[in-house]
């Protein structure tokens, strides 16, 4: 026996832990935050307190009572869930809703397939999924930015609709294009996020400052925010170039609803998401080219949840055929 | 200047060239050598001498009688006191000639004098045998028989020597140091490797963490026509074969394939340096230097030490293990290898001697695969490392054939680059060794 540790090479090790990549996307959540609270207050802080409280005491309980294993909730994971799932709730929410919809996204989401790593598809959306099918009016009940703040509870008299539900509403009323226009935010306020919507994805500049950490910190890359939001420009771009009467603006899109919280911080989840670069472009576009398709011609004004989550599941197909460049393919020399 | 690498995967674990600035040092002769004789990829070297036998620095204590094989020379003078087997660094049994020294009587064949030999006398069929008669080997590492890559095959053509001066891994300093120190010859020791493979160019690669090495070797390459310094990108595995002829050629050497399909012949510098010594001053290879460094020790150190001298006899001089060491490691801290204990003798291949404390010698704890996809970042070779790992673990060897786990070359990047701390380096290796032994049995067939 030997008194020194014998152990395979390499013998130095990397610092980046699985802590400090969850703990690191938490805080690139703060922006958003901190624009959710300017906009709706302190009904916003009740929702993702309640969500993150939540989501980390179902994964403590189930791994304690349940499942017997090592507790792992408090590595930053369970925590991202709750805030994501709080930042895709209307403020208005009764906070019983949100303690069921942790419930799902932990158990179902997330827990059921093994827990951490195993999951296929984003906790937070499953339980978002959930809630929109089980509450489905006070899911779309969207109060008024900046008037709520220190509202607690919300009259009807407060709420409106997201500039995406008063375009679809609007065109599915045959209202003309121009009308419809002066009814809808300005793009400044879509971009600062003075505007209806889920608590945390009102605001694309603050979404934009995580999503610079992220990638500063190398916890994500840049090629899925990048495509994601590029395709859903293109696509509603080329819609509106053809029909300019019938559709918005391709830069209204990319602004309004989740699909900068989307493609920042849902689709990056390194989980749910393909392992090759290559992967992760397919990925990334495919899901816009569902998004987009969703918004302009489906029944629902809003299409990011449904495009992450249908991509979610293509991802082991996506692992299986769509391989990094291996070494040893360009051979550059003729003997 | 943008500086040249490889084109994918690499990390940049902390430089800790703490030894970079002490220039070598010769270390005392100890008392007793053990020098094992199987220090070199290939069959091992049959003893030549017995019991009693007197020898000379230079001797010849064993000859590799295989086509990959090397022989071994005394590294000091005295009398054989026994022909035994001792531990190698990883614990394995080896055999070893274990000398009694008396004094420091060097063989009359080799030269002495300090003048720099410039003229290359020897045609180059005798330069390759003399490389294999004085015992070269790879001094990078893997300790591969030198004179075997100087014979090319029929039908392959060389256009290009690279040299391999990168000295990727951290901690290590042996390379710059003889590069601040020993110029001159080793780039004579270049003139005879260009020679031997009759090609006019060679280049050097160096990693950009070494500036006054670079500057030193530019400034005297400047006389030696057809050999460039290129400055290197800091990235490891920069200084992997394949990775390597990469970035310095644009080349890609394919899967199963030898740098000699692409035109190349890489040699270390190292090994520059022994061939110099071996070709010009008739002196084989019985001596290396070695870095002993470690974040808590007294003193770092680049000795010249006799081949088959302990370890501890390294570690006295550096005044003894450093309190609270965990593991020791020969070699670099990303391919090294843990050592059993510190009364292994040093070979042709120790580049290094490191010492890590708890902290560092510790693996972390291992949790679920997050799929974060930085193993697929970080491998140089474009392989999947979590794919892999799963499949080693399933023993699904077949699977792993088809995504080419044969491919890797142990760089170690995916399990250092983890959030998990998962063992993705150990099963891969499990891995390869099982889809060889496939392959060996199938070609039995």
């Amino acid at each position: 026996m030997s008194r020194y540790v014998i152990s395979l090479s390499p013998h130095e090790k990397g610092t980046y832990t699985v802590n400090t990549v969850m703990w690191g996307v938490v805080v690139a959540l703060i922006p958003a935050f901190v624009s959710a609270v300017m906009n709706f207050g302190i009904r916003a802080v009740a929702v993702t307190a309640v969500a993150l409280i939540s989501c980390i005491l179902f994964e403590f309980l189930i791994q304690k009572f349940l499942l017997k294993t090592e507790i792992t909730a408090f590595d930053g994971s369970a925590a991202i869930t709750g805030i994501l799932l709080a930042f895709n709730l209307p403020s208005s929410i009764p906070l019983w809703q949100v303690v069921i919809g942790s419930l799902v996204a932990i158990a179902v989401g997330k827990m059921a397939f093994g827990g951490l790593g195993k999951n296929p598809f984003n906790p937070a959306l499953v339980g978002r999924g959930f809630m929109l099918m089980s509450f489905p009016v006070d899911m779309t009940t969207w109060p008024v930015p900046l008037k709520t703040v220190w509202n607690w509870n919300i009259t009807d008299a407060m709420t409106s609709a997201t500039p995406l539900g008063i375009v679809k509403e609007g065109l599915a009323k045959g209202e003309e294009i121009a009308a419809l226009a002066a009814k809808t935010p300005e793009l400044w306020d879509l971009f600062i996020g003075t505007i209806g919507g889920s608590l945390g994805e009102t605001s694309a500049l603050a979404i934009i400052i995580g999503g610079i950490y992220l990638i500063y910190k190398r916890i994500i890359t840049w090629h899925i925010p990048f495509f994601y939001l590029a395709t859903i420009f293109a696509f509603t771009g080329i819609a509106w170039l053809v029909k300019p009467d019938a559709f918005f603006d391709p830069l209204f899109h990319i602004l309004s609803g989740g699909v900068m919280l989307g493609g920042f911080f849902m689709m990056t989840d390194m989980v749910t998401s393909p392992m090759s670069v290559k992967g992760q472009i397919v990925f990334a576009i495919g899901a816009g080219i569902i998004c987009s398709a969703i918004r302009l011609f489906g029944a629902y004004p809003e299409g990011c949840m449904f495009s992450i989550l249908i991509m979610n599941a293509f991802v082991p197909l996506i692992d299986k055929y769509i391989l990094p460049k291996k070494f040893g393919k360009e051979v550059n020399y003729v003997g | 200047m943008k500086l040249k690498t490889f084109k994918i995967g690499g990390v940049h674990p902390p430089e800790n060239k703490m030894a970079a600035s002490t220039p070598i040092e010769a270390l005392a002769i100890p008392k007793r050598v053990s020098i094992p004789l199987s220090q070199h990829i290939g069959a091992p070297a049959v003893p030549v001498v017995k019991k009693g036998d007197d020898v000379k620095v230079g001797t010849l204590i064993a000859k590799g009688e295989s086509f990959i094989s090397a022989n071994i020379h005394s590294s000091v003078s005295g009398k054989v006191f026994a022909i035994d087997t001792v531990t190698d660094t990883t614990g394995y049994k080896v055999k070893a000639v274990i000398i009694d020294v008396e004094g420091d009587v060097w063989d009359e064949s080799i030269i002495r004098t300090p003048e720099l030999a410039k003229e290359i006398k020897l045609e180059p069929a005798d330069i390759v045998a003399k490389i294999k008669s004085s015992g070269i080997v790879g001094l990078g590492g893997a300790c591969f028989p030198t004179h075997v890559k100087f014979m090319v095959p029929e039908g392959k053509k060389v256009d290009t020597l690279v040299i391999n001066a990168v000295e990727c891994e951290p901690y290590l300093t042996a390379d710059h140091r003889i590069m601040l120190e020993r110029t001159e010859e080793i780039l004579v020791g270049i003139e005879i490797m260009k020679k031997a493979l009759k090609v006019s160019r060679a280049i050097v690669g160096i990693e950009a963490n070494k500036p006054d090495a670079i500057a030193k070797m530019e400034k005297v390459a400047s006389d030696f026509p057809g050999t460039e310094i290129q400055p290197l990108k800091v990235q490891y595995p920069q200084g992997a074969e394949k990775q390597l002829i990469k970035a310095a050629l644009n080349r890609e050497v394919p899967s199963g394939k030898l740098p000699l399909d692409v035109g190349c012949v890489v040699n270390n510098v190292g090994t520059a340096l022994a061939i110099y010594e071996a070709v010009q001053k008739n002196k084989p290879l019985f001596e290396r230097v070695v870095t002993v460094t470690g974040k808590k020790i007294k003193r770092t150190a680049n000795f010249l030490v006799r081949i088959g001298t302990p370890v501890e006899a390294l570690v006295e001089a550096v005044g003894g293990i450093p309190e609270g060491t965990e593991k020791i490691v020969n070699g670099g801290p990303m391919m090294g290898k843990a050592v059993v204990s510190p009364e292994i003798s040093v070979t042709k291949g120790t580049s290094g001697i490191i010492f890590f404390d708890k902290s560092e010698a510790k693996r972390k704890k291992v949790s679920n695969c997050i799929r974060c996809a930085k193993c697929v970042t970080v491998c140089a070779m474009g392989l999947q490392p979590y794919l892999l790992e799963k499949l080693a673990e399933k023993n699904n060897w077949e699977e792993l054939e088809k995504l080419s786990v044969t491919d890797c070359i142990e760089c170690g990047s995916c399990s250092y680059t983890c959030p998990s701390a998962r063992p993705i380096l150990d099963l891969i290796r499990l891995g390869k060794a099982n889809v060889n032994r496939i392959r060996w049995e199938r070609s039995k067939k």
